[in-house]
């Protein structure tokens, strides 16, 4: 008897030797979705950019207002915008750099524990997940308060710091993880004290992991506005909260979208820069992460 | 003066003794050889020596100055891993010069070195390969190269060639004594292959369950164990029961059941009556044709009931009639002809007097 199979017959068979149609009909969903819910709307931002904003919000007629480069040349008349993309930039590199500090002996600290314990301590990681992300800022808040902290840089950057450690400690843990404790025995062996280990064998062979946790603090951080508005004072704007005002306070869509793209092309700027990196260093190890 | 010396060596781990009582002497230049079945300790020793563990009892002395309290990583003593732990991320001249590195040397000489190393090891056009590029034998050259480069008091290598294949283990053993002669560091070799250590080793320390049963070398350890259990992990041994019938300083005489008499060399500490064992090697076996009249004591009659091949040699399984099994090695010497006798063939096998060993039981 044929055990029943979700499947038409054959089809694993043609789709690993690669027949044409079904492998288009296996990547036609995931393609799609990525059309419609990010190139599409990517679209639609670069259209708005070029539009002129409506009376009361949204955009204004087309056939009646025509398209502009009004947002552009508003944009580029006033050095505060790229002053703030510098500023923004600048917190998230330093939040980059607080939590790669703070997350590499965690990370460190869990791949070496005992296995039956690394499951656990990588779930206490996470835990603050669990709880709303507005509650923990407010919580925050409370704390800074009383500390006289609230509304500065500090709190912004320790704000920023607090919500992106895990996105740093995962990426970390799972290359640690990796290493073959033989290594460092060598290392001993042959001379190396504990910090000339750290720095021989350890640091670099956990470049990989360095370099996405890097990826996944730099750009969420670039796009943040939650925390610099509830933690940060009025003049701690960052780009984040520009390009929100203009959708939600300012009614400006065109300059939000330029405003946007202007980020977004930031952003994959960084992020070819990292690939490339990665790539470099990976490309020596072989086989690593 | 011994240049390493263990004296008294406990380990325990929880209940378990891993080593127990050793006390070792190793000569400077020796390539001395620890030998035993697996998880008799031999890896336990060399992390003691290497400085990872510390032992429960006893004490290690290098020229004469004891070792505890000293990291590994202030140890004149390197290690040459099984599984290589060669650094994934540097080159192989990487490699080698990381122990230069460690000890601060110029770059210039750093650089000198490792070309002579290369040089040593074979590898003179690999130095820029990384190590996921080279086959198993290379890597283990670039292991041997990194641990020797600069000229360790004493270099440890555990199962070093282990994970290579027979006809690159053969070579590699080879290039092996010929290194340690060239360098002349001490080696301290661990493996569990008998044959390896007999070809390699000045002396051999037998280990057993944490324990040196025999420490010789190795034309000794083969010819005279003094156990059983040595007799029976180094090479092949026939073992037959037998009771002493008279002990005198001109020989043993000894009674086997069904055989009759045996006579074997002189073992003063042995008295009439005590039971044992005689161990003796395939190859001190004569076997010819029942029929050619016999010239030695200890000669029985039996028939072929089954033979090895092995090109050059043949061992053949031969029933005595009293229902004994005797394996006895033959060189095949005879050209135009591959073997001497066959299935069901009708032979004696004799031995001089001195070639067995009496083991007590
Ligand atoms: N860290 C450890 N914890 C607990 N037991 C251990 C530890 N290391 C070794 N042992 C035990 O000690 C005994 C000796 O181990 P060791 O590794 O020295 O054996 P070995 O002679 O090197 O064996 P092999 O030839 O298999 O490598 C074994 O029974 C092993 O299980
Ligand atoms: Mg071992």
């Amino acid at each position: 008897m044929r055990a029943f199979s979700f499947w038409p017959k054959g089809f694993l068979q043609c789709f690993l030797k690669g027949d044409r149609l079904t492998r288009w009909l296996v990547t036609l969903p995931p393609s799609l979705f990525l059309v419609i819910f990010f190139l599409l709307p990517s679209l639609i931002m670069v259209a708005a950019s070029f539009r002129e904003p409506g009376e009361f919000g949204g955009l204004a007629p087309l056939a009646e207002r025509g398209l502009t480069l009004e947002a552009y040349r508003f944009l580029a008349e006033d050095i505060i915008y790229l002053w703030i993309l510098a500023k923004s930039f600048l917190v998230a590199g330093l939040t980059t750099l607080f939590c790669l500090l703070l997350a590499f002996p965690v990370a460190l600290l869990i791949a070496r524990s005992p296995k039956r314990q690394r499951d656990f301590l990588v779930l206490l990681v996470i835990l603050p997940f669990a709880s709303n992300f507005l509650i923990r800022i407010y919580a925050w808040i409370m704390i800074l308060g009383p500390m006289n902290l609230l509304y500065s840089p500090v709190a912004v950057i320790l704000g920023m710091v607090y919500v992106h450690l895990p996105f740093m400690v995962l990426p970390l843990y799972t290359n640690l993880e990796k290493h073959d404790p033989a290594l460092l025995e060598a290392a001993q062996d042959l001379g190396a004290g504990a910090w000339t280990r750290f720095w021989r064998i350890t640091f670099p062979l956990s470049l990989p992991g360095v370099f996405s946790g890097a990826a996944l603090v730099f750009i969420p951080v670039l796009g943040m506005f939650a925390v610099p508005e509830l933690l940060g004072g009025t003049g701690d704007i960052l780009i984040g909260n520009l390009i929100k005002e203009q959708f939600l306070d300012n009614r400006d869509w065109p300059l939000g979208a330029s405003l946007s793209l202007g980020l977004t092309a930031a952003v994959l700027g960084v992020a070819a820069l990292s690939a490339v990196l990665t790539r470099r260093r990976t490309g020596k190890l072989g086989a690593g992460t | 003066m011994a240049l390493l010396e263990l004296r008294n060596i406990t380990k325990r781990f929880g209940r378990l003794e891993a080593v127990k009582e050793v006390s070792l002497a190793i000569e400077a230049g020796e390539f001395f050889t620890l030998l035993g079945p697996s998880g008799c300790g031999k890896t336990t020793i060399l992390r003691m020596i290497a400085g990872f563990d510390a032992p429960d009892e006893g004490e290690l002395f290098l020229d004469g100055k004891p070792l505890s309290g000293i990291a590994p990583e202030k140890r004149p003593v390197h290690t040459v891993f099984q599984s290589y732990a060669l650094f994934p991320h540097l080159t192989v001249a990487g490699n080698i010069a990381f122990p230069l590195e460690m000890i601060g040397r110029p770059a210039d000489e750093i650089l000198q070195r490792v070309r002579e190393t290369l040089e040593l090891v074979h590898l003179e056009d690999k130095g820029s390969a990384f190590p996921h590029e080279l086959s198993g034998g290379q890597k283990q050259r670039v292991a041997l190269a990194r641990g020797l480069v600069n000229k360790p008091r004493v270099l440890l290598l555990d199962e070093p060639l282990g994970a290579l294949d027979a006809k690159l283990r053969e070579r590699m053993q080879g290039e092996l004594v010929a290194l340690q002669r060239e360098v002349g560091v001490t080696f301290v070799f661990v493996t569990h292959a008998q044959q390896e250590a007999l070809a390699l080793s000045h002396r051999i320390a037998v280990m057993n369950a944490g324990r040196v049963e025999q420490l010789d070398v190795p034309e000794v350890l083969y010819s005279s164990p003094k156990n059983r259990f040595v007799a029976d992990f180094i090479g092949n041994i026939n073992v037959l029961n037998c009771l002493v019938a008279e002990s005198s300083p001109h020989g043993l005489r000894l009674n086997v059941e069904g055989l009759g008499e045996i006579a074997a060399p002189a073992h003063p500490e042995i008295a009439a009556g005590t039971h044992g064992v005689l161990a003796l090697r395939p190859e001190y076996l004569r076997v010819g044709p029942a029929t050619v009249q016999a010239s030695l004591k200890n000669r029985f009659l039996g028939t072929v009931s089954e033979y090895l091949f092995l090109g050059d040699e043949t061992v053949y399984k031969i029933l005595l009639d009293n229902g004994t099994v005797l394996e006895a090695l033959v060189a095949n010497a005879a050209p135009g002809r591959a073997r001497f006798h066959d299935i069901g063939e009708r032979v004696q096998v004799e031995w001089r007097h001195d070639a067995g060993v009496f083991l007590l039981a």
